[in-house]
Parts: structure tokens; C-alpha cells; sequence
């Protein structure tokens, strides 16, 4: 069983019905540890070496956070900024993070429809989430598609329940065993079978 | 006779632990504990004690003595001086009105106008020993009744001595020879016509200055470079007994002496180090003082007349109180803490014991007048603390500012209630920034004035002592999630944290501390949120320093929260090495010392060196480095 670390930032989780719903949802799992950046670092004075043990003890970190102006909250780019460090995460001799996975779980205000060419947001979400994909990559990781809740203005009590079920069914197959053939060349991990009841 | 010498010592100590101790279990102020601890082991009851109780009371005396001399250290003549209006005004209404109204009294008695004229002025003296004790006792000394008590107080302690000096002159026999006079120390003065005697008296008051600064100072800094901690005690004790000889040796009151001296040292170095070596003994002494008052209550002669002495005691008591009651009318204090004052100062006080026994020296009172004056004195001592009492539990909570005042409880007070003692400079700004949340502290506080003015503001306050259980209680503990101790009073939080570790362990306690010192006591007694003052804010002065000598404010926000992050580590760490002693100077060496180790760990680990985040010059070195290997 794969042990999940989840690297939560959300600047008003109190306000944030979605994200209270993903993650009341996920919470009590087992081996799946919840960080709450926020609440851990108000300050933004980040604790490299607690972090670091944190990483060496997960296999799978999904970033989740909200998709403020296509990327993430302000203390998680800090957090990747402290944590990552050369030598450590990347460099010549930076390979602690080897062979573990990495993704997003992301929740956005504007529809699906809108993350495209002719949208008025003009790229997908794919094209947004480059820097972490590459970011993952340097650190020799593995990025999986991101799991995102989109539309959250308009959501309706029924969808958001299936997006947190979904969501909890996600880190059970991830903590058994999901691979990059299980989602081939989806934008959203959301889309993979296992999750809708194919 | 050392046989019978250590059986009294044991007997009083004994007393005094068994009574006292009752006394604070049972919420009494320990002055009742001792008073009472004096009779039952004096000659009426168990009679472990029989006609000592004099001598004692003698040595004791010795007890009132240190007070003094300790309260003057407290006092900067540039203090002293701003308080002379208080002084003058409120000493002077309080001993002229109960003089003239006790003189009313026993000339209506029929007594004669001179014997008139020396009991009243033995019933216009409070008790500074027992007023300042109980003061000291509740923490009031910063409250107003705390100022004008102890401006009163000061007041009578100056004009004894001119009371003393000015009995003689009532005397009906042509010598004024004391020689009968039961106080066996040599008088100087007797023997020397009036001009000169006042010039003793300024002479050696000068002489006590004078001495303070040029042989005092000087023997304490040779006694402390020894480094033998003994030798402070004595040499504390050498001052206060020389003082004391030499004011007997002139006829002032050695009391009055020993507050001189007091004042004269309260601006050395030594200041704390006396204090903290004095404090135990004086402490001691007093006890012992106020079980010779118990022991030396007469009860033939209240058996004899109860109700003459019943009457005259009940009488002295009310017209005290109203002069008090006046005084602090016309002094614009508040109703509370004008009966405060009413009732802490309505006893007689334990100059008169000298005045009677002077008196009845030199003829002018019979040894019936002089029995009579001194039980009632005795008597009047023994009441206040029970006085006191019926006031704080009784009167206060009716009329002054109540205790607390119901309010229906809105649901999240109940569920995560917070008590918040102090809302001084700190504790206000905490309740201010919970109250713009909507959460609602329960504040205990014991500034009469700071606690109306909350209620107006529609907080729920409990006025009173903090440390006291059945007011934690009645301010709803038991239901409490978290106490904030905001007070800056170490013993206020160590009491609180004791009473809360013992009672209630699933409260939080969070504590403000002024320096490492105290927060160092507060870990060890097992409190984990500790708060220094001293930390948080002299960083934020620091950062904004070296941010004006051009370091960068983001760095430097940074660097405050590591040294905050390893300066806490260094606090926990050291908490545990043993203490140092309590006492001034070796503790001011010790925190030298630790400085020191700090300074120099501050450089060794680099603090500044540590930091490398956003730093391409530590990366070009490290790919610099693998390029040569």
C-alpha cells in the first residue's frame, strides 16, 4: 500500500465549499497524510528539514490546491522554492524524490469548455500545469494528470458529491496500483474508467 | 536553659506552621493564622508560653523593623517626594481626625485630658505590620487603596516620632528620667535639654545618609566580591541592627530608622539583593510578631471588665473606620476601595504598644489604663483580618465592585470559554484582538476601575485575586478550554498554573513571562506555552535597525524567524540545567555568563551563513566544486 502525501494550500479553506468537501472526504484514510500548508506555515517560514522527511516518507504527493490565475496559491510556489532544494531534489546529486509520483489536484471557478484555444482562458489546463509537470520531471518523478474539480461557481450539491467520491476512489487506486498506462493520454485523470463506473 | 529556649522555639514553630496553614486552607489571610497560633500557645490557653511574651514581643519587634526598612528600599526618594501630597494629605486627615474624635470619646469616658490626649494618640496609629502584610498578601500595593494605605501608614510611622517626643512634656513628675521606663535600652536624649536632642535626632539621621552611601555601599561591594553568600545576610542584617541601635540609642523609633535606611539604599545595586535576602526572615519575624500579640492578649483583665474593653474596642474600631472612611472621600476614591482602606486600617497598631509602655513609664498612665489600652490594641489587631474578611466576602460583593455579575452565556462561551486574567497593556490588546472575532474572553482582574469600565463594555468580569480557587471557580473553570495568565506577576501564574495543573489538567494554560528567567520557572513546573515579551518585539526593533543599514527586509524577516525558532530551542534546553541561586548577584553573573554562551553560539552556528534558499551564488559554488573534482 502506497503511502500519500497530500500538500494541501488553500489561503481561506474556511470559505472554500469544495475543498472542505474533498477534503472531509479523504481525510480519516489510511496512509494518506494531510499537510495544510496554511495552517502549518501562516508565516511562510517553511521548515525545509520537516518537509524533506515528510517526502521520504510518501510515494505518491499530490499538490492539491485551488487553480488561482492558472497556478498555485503563493505559500505552495514558496514551498517548492525551499523544499526542492539543489542538490537535494535536483542537481547532480539531487535524487531523494527518485521513482515517486507526483500530481495536481486542482479545483477551478470557470467550466472545462473555457480551458481551450478558442475558450476565453485561451490554453487547457495541461498547458497551465507545465511548470509543475517539468518541475516533477527534474526531480525524477513521475507526473500523473491532474484529478481537477472545474466550474466550482456553479456546482451543484449532487455533482460535488460525485467529485469527492471520485476523488476518494482516486487514492485508493493510486495507493494500489494505478500507472501511466491506466490513463494513456487523458488531460484529466478524472476521465480514467475506473472512476466512471465503465 | 538552651532546653527550655529550644522547646519555646519549637512550640512557636509549630504553632505557627499548624495555624497558618489552616488559615490558608481555609482562604484567611496567614496573619489571622499566626494571631491565633499566639493564643492558644500563650499563658490563657495551652500556656506553653507564660509571661515571655513580652521579651518576644521585643525581639519580635525586630520583624516590623525589617518591614520597614524593606519598604524603604522600595521607595526612590524621587518616589517618596512625588508622594508627599498623599502623604501629608491623607496621614495628616486620618491621625489629626482620629486623634481629636478618640480624645472626644475617652474625655466623655472621664478620663483625664492628658491620659485623654496619649490614648488617642496610641488609637490614631494603624498597624503597618498587619495592614502592609495582607496588602502584600493579595497583591493590591499597585491598586489605589495599595498608595493610600501605605501613605497613611508612612505618615504615622514619621509622626511617631514626634509623639514620643512630646509625652514627656505630659508628664506629672519634674524628672523626666525614664529610668523606670520598661524599654531597657539606654536613652540618649533623656538626659539632654530639648535643643540638643533635636539636634541628635538630625544629626543622626544625617549620620544614617551619610553612612549609606559612604560605609554601606562600600562594605556590601567588598562582602559581594568575596562570594560568600552568608556574608550578605549577615552584613544585611548588621545594617538593619545598626540602624535600629542607633535610633533606640537617640530615642527615634527604630522603625522609622530602618525606613530611612531602606530609602537611602533603594538606589544601590544592592537593592534586590537585600531584598531577597530579608524577605524570608522579615516574613519569619512578623509571624512571630503576631503570635506575641496573640500571646500577650490578657484575657484576666477582658474577663475582669468585658464590657468597658468590649465598648471602648467596638468604639476606637467604628471611629477609625468613618475617619478612614473620610479621608478617602475627600481623597475622590472609589467606594471599593475606600472601604478597602476603612477596614484595613481601622485597627490599632503596634506603635502604641511602645506609646502605652512609654507612657506608663513616666507615670502619666496607670498599669490598669496601660492592661486595658493594650488588650484592646491586641484585640483590634486580631479583628482586622476577620474584619477584612466579612468586607471582601460580604460588603464588596453588594455595594463595591461586585465579584461578577451574572449574564446569560451565550453557547460558544460554554462550549470554548476563555478566562483571560490581567487586562492590563497585554492582556487588553489580546481581548481587543479575540473580541474583533467574535470570541469573548472571561476576564479576571483585580483594578476595581479597569473592571467597571469592562462591564460597561459588556464583558464578563470578575473582579479579585486570580489565584484564589473559588473565584477561578465561580469564573466558570472547570468549563474553560483555555486560561491566559496576561498578568506580569510570576507568582500570580505559577499559583494559577499550580492550582490549574492540580485541579483542572485538561485546561490550557498560556502564559506571558517578562524575561527567559521566569519563563524558564513556568517550563519547569511543565507549562509548554510560554510567551516572552522581551523576544518577539526586540527582533522586530532589531530587523527594522539593519533594514535601515541596508539589509533587505525579506531576508531579514527570515532570519527573525530562525533565531525565534532556535532561541526557543535554546530556552527548553536550558530550562532544565540547574537553577541559580535566588539571589541578585550571582544570578546577574549567571545571566552574564549564559549571554556569553549565547553570543558565542549565535556566531559559531552561523545563523546568517544558514540560509540559502534563492542563493545562485551557493549553487554556481556547489556545480563550480563538482566541476573540479
Amino acid at each position: 500500500m502506497k503511502k500519500i502525501l497530500i500538500l494541501f494550500s488553500h489561503p481561506k479553506f474556511e470559505k472554500s465549499r469544495v475543498n472542505q468537501a474533498l477534503i472531509n472526504h479523504i481525510k480519516d484514510k489510511e496512509n494518506v497524510t494531510i499537510h495544510d500548508l496554511y495552517e502549518e506555515y501562516p508565516d511562510f517560514h517553511i521548515d525545509v528539514a520537516v518537509e524533506k522527511e515528510l517526502l521520504n516518507q510518501h510515494d505518491i504527493i499530490i499538490w492539491h490546491h485551488p487553480f488561482y490565475w492558472y497556478s498555485c496559491p503563493p505559500l505552495m510556489k514558496q514551498w517548492i522554492d525551499m523544499v526542492l532544494e539543489f542538490n537535494w531534489a535536483y542537481g547532480p546529486e539531487g535524487n531523494a524524490l527518485q521513482g515517486k509520483i507526483c500530481l495536481n489536484a486542482i479545483t477551478t471557478g470557470a467550466s472545462k469548455e473555457v480551458y481551450c484555444s478558442e475558450g476565453y482562458n485561451s490554453f487547457t489546463v495541461k498547458q497551465f500545469l507545465r511548470p509543475f509537470e517539468q518541475t516533477a520531471i527534474l526531480c525524477g518523478m513521475e507526473y500523473f494528470p491532474p484529478f481537477a474539480v472545474m466550474g466550482t461557481h456553479k456546482l451543484s450539491d449532487e455533482a460535488l458529491t460525485d467529485y469527492k467520491m471520485n476523488y476518494g476512489k482516486l487514492i485508493d487506486l493510486l495507493q494500489v496500483n494505478l500507472s501511466a498506462n491506466d490513463f494513456g493520454n487523458k488531460s484529466f485523470i478524472n476521465d480514467i474508467p475506473q472512476l466512471n463506473n465503465v | 536553659m538552651t532546653g527550655s529556649i529550644l522547646f519555646e522555639a519549637i512550640v512557636f514553630l509549630a504553632g505557627a506552621i499548624i495555624c497558618v496553614s489552616i488559615a490558608k486552607r481555609l482562604g484567611l489571610s496567614s496573619v489571622i493564622g499566626y494571631l491565633l497560633a499566639g493564643v492558644l500557645i500563650g499563658p490563657y490557653v495551652f500556656g506553653f508560653i507564660g509571661n515571655e511574651g513580652d521579651d518576644i514581643l521585643h525581639f519580635a519587634e525586630f520583624g516590623v523593623v525589617m518591614m520597614l526598612f524593606l519598604i524603604g528600599l522600595e521607595i526612590e526618594p524621587k518616589n517618596f517626594w512625588n508622594m508627599r501630597k498623599t502623604i501629608l494629605g491623607m496621614g495628616g486627615i486620618q491621625v489629626g481626625g482620629t486623634m481629636l474624635l478618640s480624645y472626644i470619646l475617652f474625655t466623655v469616658l472621664g478620663f483625664e485630658w492628658k491620659i485623654a490626649l496619649v490614648i488617642s494618640m496610641a488609637v490614631a496609629l494603624s498597624s503597618t505590620a498587619i495592614a502592609m502584610q495582607t496588602i502584600k498578601e493579595k497583591r493590591l500595593m499597585d491598586t489605589t487603596f495599595g498608595t493610600s494605605a501605605f501613605s497613611i501608614l508612612l505618615f504615622q510611622d514619621i509622626i511617631v516620632i514626634f509623639m514620643l517626643g512630646f509625652i514627656p512634656l505630659l508628664s506629672n513628675t519634674e524628672d523626666n528620667a525614664s529610668a523606670e521606663n520598661n524599654s531597657e535600652h539606654t536613652n540618649l536624649l533623656d538626659s539632654l535639654p530639648v535643643g540638643f536632642q533635636t539636634l541628635a535626632i538630625l544629626l543622626s539621621v544625617v549620620l544614617i545618609i551619610v553612612a549609606g552611601r559612604y560605609l554601606i555601599v562600600p562594605m556590601l561591594r567588598k562582602v559581594a566580591k568575596t562570594g560568600v553568600r552568608e556574608l550578605l545576610i549577615a552584613a544585611a542584617f548588621l545594617i538593619v541592627f545598626g540602624i535600629s541601635f542607633l535610633m533606640e540609642y537617640v530615642g527615634i523609633s527604630p522603625a522609622l530608622g530602618a525606613f530611612l535606611g531602606g530609602v537611602v539604599l533603594s538606589n544601590s545595586e544592592f537593592k534586590h539583593e537585600l531584598e531577597s535576602t530579608l524577605e524570608p526572615f522579615k516574613n519569619l519575624l512578623l509571624g512571630l510578631f503576631f503570635m506575641a500579640v496573640g500571646a500577650s492578649i490578657n484575657f484576666i483583665v477582658i474577663a475582669n471588665s468585658p464590657l468597658t474593653i468590649g465598648g471602648i474596642l467596638i468604639a476606637v474600631i467604628v471611629i477609625k473606620a468613618i475617619v478612614l472612611f473620610l479621608t478617602g472621600q475627600v481623597f475622590g476614591l472609589k467606594l471599593d476601595q475606600k472601604l478597602l482602606l476603612t477596614f484595613s486600617l481601622a485597627q490599632i497598631g503596634e506603635f502604641a504598644f511602645v506609646l502605652l509602655s512609654f507612657a506608663f513609664g513616666l507615670h502619666i498612665l496607670s498599669q490598669e489604663q496601660m492592661d486595658m489600652m493594650l488588650v484592646i490594641t491586641a484585640l483590634s489587631m486580631s479583628l482586622t483580618p476577620i474584619i477584612s474578611m466579612i468586607n471582601e466576602r460580604v460588603i464588596l460583593p453588594r455595594i463595591g465592585t461586585k465579584e461578577s455579575i451574572k449574564r446569560p452565556m451565550d453557547h460558544i462561551a460554554k462550549s470554548q470559554k476563555i478566562i483571560l486574567v490581567g487586562f492590563g497593556h497585554f492582556g487588553s490588546t489580546i481581548g481587543r484582538f479575540m473580541r474583533s472575532h467574535g470570541v469573548e474572553a472571561t476576564i479576571l482582574d483585580h483594578d476595581s476601575n479597569r473592571v467597571d469600565f469592562l462591564r460597561k463594555m459588556g464583558f464578563e468580569v470578575y473582579y479579585g485575586d486570580a489565584t484564589r480557587l473559588d473565584l477561578l471557580e465561580s469564573a466558570g473553570i472547570a468549563e474553560a478550554k483555555i486560561i491566559i495568565c496576561a498578568t506580569n506577576k510570576i507568582e500570580v501564574s505559577k499559583a494559577i498554573s499550580k492550582i490549574v495543573k492540580e485541579k483542572y489538567p485538561h485546561v490550557e494554560l498560556m502564559i506571558r513571562t517578562k524575561n527567559r528567567y521566569d519563563a524558564y520557572e513556568l517550563l519547569n513546573l511543565g507549562n509548554e506555552n510560554i510567551y516572552r515579551e522581551s523576544l518577539e518585539t526586540s527582533l522586530t526593533l532589531a530587523k527594522d535597525v539593519l533594514s535601515k543599514m541596508g539589509f533587505r527586509k525579506y531576508t531579514l524577516n527570515r532570519q527573525v524567524q530562525n533565531f525565534i525558532k532556535y532561541d526557543e530551542d535554546s530556552l527548553r534546553r536550558l530550562a532544565s540545567e540547574p537553577k541559580s541561586e535566588d539571589n541578585y548577584i550571582f544570578k546577574a553573573r549567571k545571566e552574564l555568563e549564559q549571554q556569553e554562551k549565547f553570543l558565542n553560539e549565535d556566531f559559531k552556528r552561523g545563523i546568517v551563513e544558514y540560509d540559502n534558499h534563492w542563493d545562485s551564488e551557493h549553487i554556481r559554488k556547489a556545480l563550480d566544486n563538482k566541476e573540479d573534482q
